[in-house]
């Protein structure tokens, strides 16, 4: 198939082809600036450009302004509210805790071979022992992306199918409809303390693979990240064109084939959909979550912070919510870009 | 040819002109697709309307029957009968002898909105066909039928494509290679060429009649388009407008083939069928609006508003 029509590659092609992948990726706002690059219509792209980044700038600068002006004014017991300036030094340090507390880890691990070394000499046993510092911001934001993904993949492996079925079959549609309604506005607090006590009862093992705290954290947020997947499954399945269905009639198509060629494919940009929405919510539950239960993550962070007390506490705390911010925006960019990639009619709304 | 007053008329009905029946062959060959008595009626209780009644079609092998009637009397619900995609209330369909059960692949559909799905390119729709129905055959024969039809309908270079980026008439022809790739016994036609403009129209028209040509295909095309139905069939039999649509008299087309569209147009005789067969359809349809201005239902006694500002001077 791939031997005939060679792809005649006009002049723009590979300006195209980078303007494409900028806006599958969600990242159009940088297209007027290659397109300005490259001497197309300055004028319609200076306006453009204006538009896509000179507003968002300056809506951010009047931002950084206000923040900045009224902050100081604000009197908590614990301080004034930080400014941008205070909550950037301490994001600074915070990167420059992360980057002491590996050479410390370095140094351990140094010291603990040297040790070794000299034991054995002498014919003693030894025992490797690990480092127990206090886990970085970093280890913090890396413990919770792995909890949140975690979490939103259990979720996928349920609702994507049980969707699937959904939406082929009124019959089970109707069997799980009351469920998916009473258990989906249910908060994620709610759930944390049964799941929190379940698997603390049936998660027992002498060397677990994974935390139990890890364990509890990831099926809150797949509790709660379940349901928009779910009904945007049976949704996308129970709307299939009927024109489709028809074909696959008149062709006999045996079930797997039907579902597979037909059925799915033409409820993926719904089941993405639902997926995007579910890890935007997974990770707001995870958060929450990792508050509550005092489990490793951001959220523990935050709380730690809050529970420290001390000049630096806001500052930190604000730290945390930009960066929760910033990830959760990358997270939903991520799953732009795969909707997009997968969407057969070019239309997604971002 | 006789001109002879239809007795398929009812007899209330007082037609002024005369129709061209097929007369009786002497010896006439067995129908290949038959309908008798077939009736479908839509929806329950107070609000059931019967949108076919007492459809009674016999088609020949290798002949192209045109079925041309206005929208909304119950074409569509008739090729859907035929295909199998709806069930007939009352009345039998029968293909080849047999009685048909449900939808297959003996009878291919071309659907009027193309029904080709958009995450497949070209080949692989047709591929798609291809693989169900022979299933037996091997990977090689598989590929080379459906390359050789994505050809035949001339999109050999453009079979890596998604229907998106195709034109309306190239994703038709598309559905066209899909239908005959399957190998039916007969082609369904729904207004395949509808949705298209005039001159992608005119166009496919001849190569619908130049691939029936080469295969001899029994087809039943269902269109709007009187000149189209002369154009490609032997056979032309108007629905009268729903509801409880039925089928009129027959017309035979006994133009030469290959049809030329242009030259035709100066031919007497196509003249006098279309001539025949639109004061056919027109004086239905008047019977139809008059029968439908008696109901009981009384229409809502609504003027629309002229919502024109009064300083706008008027348009002509």
């Amino acid at each position: 198939m791939s031997t005939e029509a060679p792809a005649l590659r006009p002049k723009g092609a590979l300006k195209s082809r980078v303007i494409r992948t900028l806006e599958g990726l969600g990242l159009e706002i940088f297209v007027p600036a290659i397109r300005l690059a490259t001497g197309e219509d300055p004028g319609a792209q200076i306006r453009d450009l204006i538009r896509s980044v000179g507003v968002p700038l300056l809506s951010i600068g009047v931002f950084m302004i206000l923040w900045a002006s009224l902050a100081a004014s604000v009197e908590t017991s614990i301080g004034s509210v930080p400014g941008p300036t205070q909550v950037w030094t301490e994001a600074k340090s915070l990167v420059d805790e992360h980057y002491a507390e590996r050479a410390k880890e370095v140094a351990f691990y140094e010291r603990m071979e040297k040790k070794k070394a000299e034991w054995l000499a002498k014919g003693k046993t030894w025992k490797d022992r690990k480092y127990s510092g206090k886990p970085t911001y970093f280890d913090q934001i890396w413990t919770s992306l792995q909890t949140v993904f975690a979490g939103f993949l259990v979720a996928s492996l349920f609702a994507v199918p049980i969707g699937i079925l959904c939406g082929l079959s009124r019959t089970m549609n109707a069997a799980f409809a009351p469920l998916i309604q009473v258990f989906k506005p249910v908060s994620p607090l709610a759930w944390l303390p049964i799941v929190m006590i379940l698997v603390s009862a049936l998660y027992t093992s002498e060397d677990p693979f994974f935390e139990k705290s890890f364990i509890s954290s990831a099926l809150t947020v797949s509790l709660c990240s379940l349901w928009p997947t779910l009904v945007n499954t049976a949704l996308g399945v129970a709307s299939v064109d009927q024109d489709h269905l028809n074909v696959a009639r008149v062709l006999k198509l045996p079930w797997t084939t039907r579902v597979f060629k037909i059925v799915v494919p033409s409820a993926l940009p719904l089941i993405f959909t639902g997926l995007r929405l579910s890890l935007g919510v997974g990770w707001m539950v995870l958060i929450a979550a990792e508050i509550l239960a005092q489990n490793p993550g951001l959220g523990k962070f935050v709380w730690d912070m809050f529970q420290n007390g001390s000049s630096q506490t806001l500052a930190q705390i604000m730290v945390a919510v930009f960066t929760i911010g910033l990830i959760g925006f990358a997270l939903d960019r991520l799953m732009v870009a795969l909707q997009r990639s997968v969407s057969f009619d070019g239309a997604v709304s971002a | 040819m006789t001109e002879t007053t239809p007795v398929t008329e009812s007899a209330d009905t007082q037609l002024s002109i005369g129709f061209s029946m097929s007369e009786e062959k002497a010896v006439a060959p067995p129908p290949f697709l038959e309908l008798s008595g077939v009736s479908k009626s839509f929806g329950e209780g107070a609000a059931r309307s019967e949108v076919l009644s007492e459809i009674d079609l016999s088609v020949r092998e290798g002949e192209f029957l045109a079925i041309v009637g206005f929208s909304g009397s119950g074409k569509t619900t008739l090729i859907n009968l035929i295909a199998g995609l709806v069930e007939a209330d009352e009345g039998t369909i029968e293909l080849d002898g047999k009685p048909i059960a449900g939808p297959g692949p003996d009878r291919g559909v071309v659907f009027q909105s193309y029904a080709l799905l958009p995450w497949l390119t070209v080949m692989e729709n047709v591929q798609l066909a291809v693989d169900s129905v022979f299933r037996n055959a091997s990977k090689a024969d598989r590929e080379a039928r459906a390359r050789s039809y994505v050809e035949m309908v001339g999109l050999g270079a453009a079979h890596w494509k998604y229907p998106r980026e195709l034109s309306g008439g190239m994703r038709q022809r598309v559905s066209v290679a899909r239908g005959l790739a399957m190998d039916p016994k007969i082609l369904l036609l729904d207004e395949p060429l509808s949705a298209l403009d005039a001159l992608t129209r005119a166009t496919l028209q001849t190569e619908i009649e130049q691939i029936w040509a080469a295969d001899k295909k029994t087809v039943v095309l269902i269109t709007n388009d009187v000149d189209e139905a002369i154009l490609l069939a032997d056979r032309i039999i108007p629905l009268r407008p729903g509801p409880r649509a039925s089928l009129g008299p027959i017309f035979d087309v006994p133009l030469e083939r290959p049809r030329d569209r242009t030259a035709v147009n100066d031919d007497p005789h196509f003249r006098k069928i279309r001539n025949e067969i639109t004061h056919y359809l027109m004086a239905v349809s008047r019977q139809a609006a008059r029968a439908s201005s008696r109901s009981r239902v009384r229409k809502p006694d609504v003027k629309p508003l002229d919502l024109r500002p009064r300083s706008l001077p008027s348009a002509r």
